[in-house]
């Protein structure tokens, strides 16, 4: 650890509480196992001669385990430590009822495919879940087999094409507006269609004349992102709809940002065929550090008959699980199945937990309050932040900002490392692209106004010198567990895996070089 | 409504710095003939911690549990003990409430335990890199396909009928509309010219060959000729695995020559949680590597020559290639690997050898337990923890009669193959270290009843 006790003058590399930890496999041994297993010897093996020489997995004991994680998980910012301001990704508070609920063993440790008489408290869950997102959007149905967002995407416009080829429909082109997340055109594409952008108009919003003029009969959909990426309400949502309709087409409508409105307005209400649901957004599933995540995906009448399988039904005899084999009579239109189990219980059961601590009355109050928090943010920063769409009325969930009126040289990432100094996680950057380096900054409902005043102030601070051209922004971070990282290096001369050094010490990763482990 | 931290006061100052009347005033670009004023109809208020416990307890009450019967479930999801410290460790706030790593330098701790998590899925599986994980096995499974094709530019991939029916499924769905061919082998209980038939198959238009390692019914076969007739003619062999833990005593499809290895990943450190959320594993040649779906943690140093890590490669992406992106994937299981990569290194090489010989150990013993009862015969020559039996009448109300006798017996081929009369009485049992000799006791006798 040479280089890094230069750094920080100790022997160690350590900085008391901030501990650095080697790799597993710089620590762990061959020989060690932090469990006790029986030593068994097989004596009447039945493997056909496929014996495995040998795996070279490190194990460490459980102490040394426990402090392993323990000590990576301090390099961590989480939104247990503070403001996660990200935009469109939403990071709220996560309820640790909804935990130990998921970890019920009644939940948590039963088998996809167990007798369906021995599961009917789950299938009730997956119901009852079923039954709020049906009516806090105003639709028919729900898919729940989504694995994140943007598999709910792809859900949604398998119904879409599942239902066009039903009527016979040969359609081609699916329409994204500029303002949408880019999840959206990777997915249409995936599905096999042509993508076409729409332009934004200078309010932010879809240019509804634009997306009336490209309607027509090779047209399948129309992907909408509402409330959009530059956190604006799209006004024209149901005049939207009925043109896309009118013209033979289906409306999906991103619900990434569905916590802004929740309980205030239902999609279905505005026209749109089918929604995905991000539930670790709108109800509090923890993110985990990139998943899992979960997207239900909530049909119109018009496309609820083409939902994928397997799907939770009511029948005399109890709750029961349409699968391939009984789908012929019950949903015969069914697209087919998307995983091989059905979706992601232990995520239901938080979001489950969330939504009936909160209520119809909290949800609402939810929405209000994220909406609050994201407009006081957009107001007191307005004036030192360029604000492209302030003009335009109040923002919805996410404060957008551009780097317009910074020095030479300054931009976005500047502002976003220092923030990192300040204690606070970096907004969402560069996105969306509408915007030339745009800062998209959402509060969510669960942070104080003490907390957001302390934000403020900060980043207030951090625009004046990005404006001034304060050089010190450009060494930011300098508190984090580590300076900026080299992302060029890491993609041009990509190391993916540790290869063990070679005998005569001659390392195989950068770390050797760098002195790093 | 004790998550929201706002009080009356606060929320009247800061529509004052806002400028705003009401909070109404807000939501003016929703038109007001859609707008919602009052709670939603149908759904209930809010309710205290108390309340919601009771519910959701009582729905929990209601079903049966894997770890208070004899258990013998598997088919792709599989109850092995996960010690106590992975549930702990993975509860840390700093773990579970941290986003995707975008911030390297406050994102150090996943993004390290990524690329942890990365070398010891490639060394399991025995190729040279492996991703940061994917929604689940099947998913992989469908991922994979798709690469074979971007690397081989062919559109036809052969399924061999050892393959998961519900990863088949997904497949399946997924080419409808993508426009790749699947040419899918039936089922069946006899073994013996599988392989041939697999190999007879592959030709020059031909992506991939997709067999699965051991296969639904358990069953092992040595994967090198396939490797080999399938790169011969250009095409790649994907292996699936659902059972990660038979890899601590068989040998790796990697090993065997598999130019793709995907997995189910849920065995390792991950309950049985109805079916998700699980982890898919996703392993491959180095030289495949910009055509891999998912994300990717990778080493570099910062601007002090200090060791670090950081997602890389992410131009494969699609919120940076739109719709020239590599493939719908957008998340990986980051919590769930998490959980597999601790509870790896708690096992390592030597907890893992020990668990996979304990699981075949008892495998072996109940197979032979059980294909003693009268008119039961045992499928499989060789298998790791799970087989199939042939039972003298239909195994699927053969299993609802074992849940009469309170016995998670196994997962009937009638279920998994409605429409295969040739399979109606073959049952899958997989049996794990957390079987108990009681617990096949149990088993024995509630199977001898149900065959009678």
């Amino acid at each position: 650890m040479a280089g890094e006790s230069a750094a920080t003058g100790t022997t160690t590399g350590n900085r008391a509480l901030m501990l650095e930890e080697p790799l597993l496999f710089e620590i762990g041994r061959r020989d060690q196992t932090g469990v006790d297993i029986d030593t068994v010897e097989l004596g009447n093996a039945r493997l056909g001669g496929l014996e495995r020489d040998g795996v070279d997995l490190p194990g460490l004991s459980e102490p040394e385990t426990v402090r392993h994680y323990t000590r990576l998980s301090r390099q961590n910012y989480a939104i247990d430590l503070g403001l996660f301001p990200l935009g469109s990704c939403t990071m709220k508070h996560n309820p640790r009822l909804n935990e130990k609920m998921a970890r019920l063993p009644g939940f948590a440790d039963i088998h996809p495919m167990q007798p369906q008489e021995t599961l009917q408290g789950a299938l009730g869950l997956i119901d009852e879940l079923a039954h709020w997102l049906v009516t806090l959007t105003g639709m028919s149905a729900v898919a729940m087999s989504p694995k994140a967002g943007a598999h709910g995407e792809l859900c949604g416009l398998l119904c879409i094409r599942a239902a066009l080829e039903a009527r016979g429909d040969a359609r081609s082109v699916v329409l994204v507006p500029e303002s949408a997340h880019g999840t959206n055109p990777a997915t249409a594409a995936f599905c096999g269609y042509k993508v076409e952008n729409i332009p934004a108009t200078k309010e932010g919003r879809v240019d509804l004349e634009a997306l009336k003029a490209r309607l027509g009969p090779d047209v399948a959909a129309v992907m909408i992102t509402n409330p959009n990426t530059c956190g604006l309400f799209e006004p024209d949502m149901k005049a939207i709809s009925d043109a896309v309709h009118a013209a033979g087409g289906l409306v999906y409508c991103d619900g990434a940002n569905f916590n802004a409105v929740v309980g205030k307005v239902r999609p279905g209400d505005l026209g749109v065929d089918a929604m995905h649901i991000n539930l670790h957004k709108t109800f509090s599933t923890p993110h985990g550090g990139g998943g899992p995540g979960s997207g239900p995906v909530v049909l119109s009448e018009a496309l609820a008959p083409f939902a994928p399988l397997p799907m939770v039904m009511k029948t005399a005899d109890g709750l029961r699980l349409v699968e391939e084999e009984n789908a012929g009579a019950d949903h015969p239109q069914s697209f087919g199945r998307m995983v091989a189990f059905h979706g992601q219980m232990g995520m239901f059961t938080r979001a489950l937990s969330y939504i009936l601590s909160h209520g119809a009355d909290g949800l609402a109050q939810v929405a209000e309050d994220a909406v609050l928090n994201a407009n006081y943010i957009l107001r007191s920063l307005e004036d030192v932040l360029d604000a492209p769409f302030a003009f335009s009325g109040p923002c919805m969930h996410e404060a957008i900002f551009s780097d317009k009126g910074f020095a030479d040289g300054f931009s976005t990432i500047d502002v976003a490392k220092a923030l990192i100094d300040e204690g606070f996680h970096p907004m969402t950057m560069y996105f969306p692209l509408v915007v030339h380096g745009a800062m998209l900054v959402e509060p969510t409902e669960t942070e104080s106004k003490a907390n957001l005043d302390q934000f403020i102030a900060a980043l207030r601070s951090i625009a004046e010198k990005a404006k001034a051209g304060d050089p010190a922004l450009k060494a930011a971070p300098i508190y984090a567990p580590r300076r900026r990282l080299d992302e060029t290096l890491a993609a041009r001369k990509p190391i993916l895996a540790y290869k063990t050094p070679a005998p005569d010490g001659a390392g195989t990763g950068l770390g050797a070089k760098y002195g790093g482990g | 409504m004790r998550y929201l931290p706002l009080s009356d006061a606060d929320r009247s100052d800061m529509l004052k710095t806002i400028g705003a009347g009401s909070v109404d005033e807000l939501f003016r670009d929703v038109p007001e003939e859609a707008r919602l004023t009052g709670p939603i109809r149908g759904l209930p208020m809010h309710a205290p911690e108390m309340a919601v416990e009771r519910h959701l307890g009582a729905l929990a009450k209601k079903n049966m549990v894997a770890g208070e019967v004899p258990f013998f479930l598997g088919c792709g999801a599989y109850k092995h003990h996960v010690p106590a410290s992975v549930d702990h460790l993975i509860q840390r706030g700093e773990f579970l409430t941290a986003y995707t790593p975008y911030q390297p330098e406050i994102a150090q701790g996943t993004l390290q335990m990524l690329f942890e998590f990365q070398t010891q899925v490639a060394r399991l599986l025995g190729c040279e890199v492996a991703n940061a994980s994917m929604y689940d096995g099947s998913t992989a499974c469908w991922e994979a396909i798709g690469m074979a094709g971007r690397v081989t530019r062919r559109k036809k991939a052969i399924l061999s009928g050892g393959l998961h029916p519900h990863y088949v499924s997904v497949c399946k769905t997924m080419a409808k509309f993508t426009g790749d061919t699947l040419v899918t082998a039936e089922p069946r209980l006899e073994a013996a010219t599988d392989v041939d038939e697999l190999i007879a198959q592959i030709d020059g238009d031909t992506s991939c060959v997709v067999v699965q390692y051991p296969d639904i019914l358990g069953r092992i076969t040595d994967l090198a000729p396939i490797a080999e007739a399938a790169q011969a003619k250009g095409a790649l062999l994907v292996a699936v695995v659902t059972e990660p833990v038979a890899l601590g005593l068989i040998k790796a499809p990697g090993e065997m020559g598999a130019d793709i290895v995907v997995g189910e990943g849920q065995s390792i450190g991950v309950g049985l949680q109805f079916g998700g959320p699980y982890v898919g594993l996703f392993a491959t040649r180095e030289k495949y590597v910009r055509q891999m779906p998912g994300r990717l943690a990778g080493e570099t140093v910062d601007a002090e020559g200090k060791r670090g890590f950081v997602l890389t490669l992410s131009t494969r992406e699609q919120h940076i290639r739109r719709e020239k992106a590599t493939s719908n994937i957008c998340t990986n299981s980051g919590l769930c690997a998490l959980a597999w990569s601790i509870h790896m290194t708690l096992l390592g090489e030597k907890g893992l050898t020990e668990l996979a010989k304990v699981n075949h150990a008892k495998a072996v013993k109940v197979a032979e337990r059980l294909s003693a009862v009268p008119g039961v015969r045992l499928v499989n020559d060789a298998f790791f923890n799970e087989f199939t039996l042939e039972l003298p009448v239909e195994a699927r109300p053969a299993v609802h009669a074992m849940v009469e006798a309170g016995v998670l017996g196994g997962v009937s081929l009638g279920r998994l193959y409605p429409s295969v009369d040739a399979l109606k009485n073959g049952l899958v049992v997989a049996v794990t270290e957390v079987v108990s000799d009681a617990d096949i006791d149990a088993l024995e006798a509630a199977l001898k009843e149900a065959v009678k």
